[in-house]
């Protein structure tokens, strides 16, 4: 339990000093940019009260809005992760594991489950996130590019640091 | 009621996300009307000392880059550089010409021609300096743009000078800065003050029409490199292996004021030394 709560504030700490220092420099203008950092509430653990999910989401925006100046855009994304995570887990766990607060890792959950959370969890805050930062229907084709583009981005590099930190425990759902 | 509570607490997921996401929206639009308007954004001192930490990383990343802009800027300004160095004698300031050659080995001393003439068939000019300011014979004389000539007779406040427009008066040239053709400059047969010849250059060494010809630096009279004119004829023959060369000098004997006694400080040292050779010669 202690442990958990350890593991997860540093990655709080070294997903959004990544975030901010590194991946915003990397991206091809504002086709496809980069966000890894919503790993941090992806990977909160699963028997997490609603309300904290959503708090512990909302300031993680907050956080990263900080650094891109762009107020409430990021937290808005990623309460709506937040959302989407509940509703997932709500359908693809049973109440054993939606109860036992583990970490929903790769190496826990097995790469069918993870890559679809990822895939879906992805698609969802970059929806959110570029709509709400251009805020209007106008050019939809080209927001929906950006939000395609960022989303393989971005998940092909959370498939890269879930590769790097891989630490198969148990497989509880496969 | 119970049920109301049941409802809530059974979808409170949705509710939460509802109450979170218009408060984010709520943000973002009152950004958007008050640009920078909240305190989190990059003024914050936080956020702002991070930033300089970052870009401070930044910068060290780009080293490479500035470095080969530093030396390319170093390379331009060389060639410069040289450009002014070889162009010294077209310089205006006695100070400038110092700064330019041997510094530790030349003195020059500034003086004004009293007297000149340039249609005799030997030509002499008279300056105001003389023993008194260290002037001695046999000196070089030269003005900002080209050679004049050297010292012939010494007073205590007058000195003359044998021009170049003299029959007697031989320098020492060389066809371009390294040295690697050089032959004597005399004013030849000729009455135009502007034209000289310069003697015994190799049949072998190429010349071109426009070259410009400096003093060699091998005697004592004159610092090397310094410009004497330009090469207007080549094909004049002395003999089987030596040619001629008519030089428009770049000295303008006509109106000349302020010349410069070129003083080697190590004339009376090389002298010396070249004297033991006809000793054991």
């Amino acid at each position: 339990m202690a442990r958990i709560f350890i593991f997860n504030i540093i990655r709080f700490v070294i997903l959004i000093i990544l975030q901010v220092a590194v991946f915003k420099n990397i991206g091809y203008y504002n086709i496809a940019a980069l966000f890894p950092y919503i790993l941090i509430i992806l990977l909160l653990p699963t028997g997490i009260p609603n309300f904290l999910l959503f708090l512990l989401a909302f300031l993680t925006g907050l956080t990263v809005d900080a650094f891109y100046d762009s107020m409430g855009v990021h937290a808005s994304a990623c309460v709506a992760l937040a959302w989407f995570r509940i509703f997932f887990h709500k359908i693809t766990l049973d109440m054993e594991e939606q109860s036992s607060f583990q970490t929903p890792t790769w190496g826990n959950m097995g790469f069918k489950w993870f890559s679809a959370y990822l895939l879906l969890g992805t698609l969802v805050h970059h929806l959110v996130l570029f709509f709400t930062e251009i805020f209007s229907f106008q050019n939809i084709l080209y927001t929906l590019a950006s939000i395609f583009f960022s989303s393989l981005f971005t998940v092909a590099v959370i498939l890269i640091i879930s590769l790097i930190t891989y630490n198969r425990k148990s497989r509880l759902a496969n | 009621m119970k049920n109301l509570w049941l409802f809530l607490v059974r979808y409170n997921a949705f509710f939460w996300f509802v109450l979170f996401f218009v408060f984010s929206i709520f943000l973002v639009v009152q950004n958007n009307n008050y640009q920078r308007s909240a305190f989190v954004n990059s003024s914050n001192v936080v956020v702002g000392s991070f930033y300089e930490n970052v870009n401070s990383w930044k910068e060290y990343l780009s080293l490479r880059i500035i470095n080969e802009q530093l030396a390319e800027e170093n390379a331009l300004l060389r060639k410069k550089l040289q450009n002014y160095t070889s162009a010294d004698s077209l310089s205006d300031s006695v100070a400038y010409l110092t700064d330019q050659i041997d510094k530790s080995r030349y003195d020059f001393v500034v003086a004004s021609v009293v007297n000149n003439s340039i249609n005799q068939k030997s030509n002499f000019i008279t300056i105001d300096k003389g023993a008194a300011d260290g002037v001695e014979q046999d000196m070089g004389v030269i003005t900002s743009n080209g050679v004049v000539g050297t010292v012939l007779n010494v007073s205590q406040h007058f000195s003359t000078i044998k021009s170049l427009l003299h029959p007697d008066t031989k320098i020492s040239v060389s066809l371009d800065s390294t040295n690697t053709a050089f032959g004597s400059l005399v004013w030849g047969n000729n009455t135009d003050s502007r034209y000289a010849m310069v003697r015994d250059i190799p049949n072998h060494v190429k010349v071109y029409v426009g070259a410009p010809v400096f003093t060699s630096g091998y005697s004592t009279k004159f610092p090397k490199g310094i410009k004497i004119g330009h090469i207007v004829q080549t094909d004049l023959a002395s003999g089987e292996s030596f040619k001629d060369i008519r030089v428009l000098l770049t000295t303008n004997f006509i109106n000349l004021n302020h010349v410069y006694i070129v003083k080697d400080k190590m004339a009376t040292e090389k002298l010396e030394l070249e004297q033991h050779n006809k000793d054991n010669g």
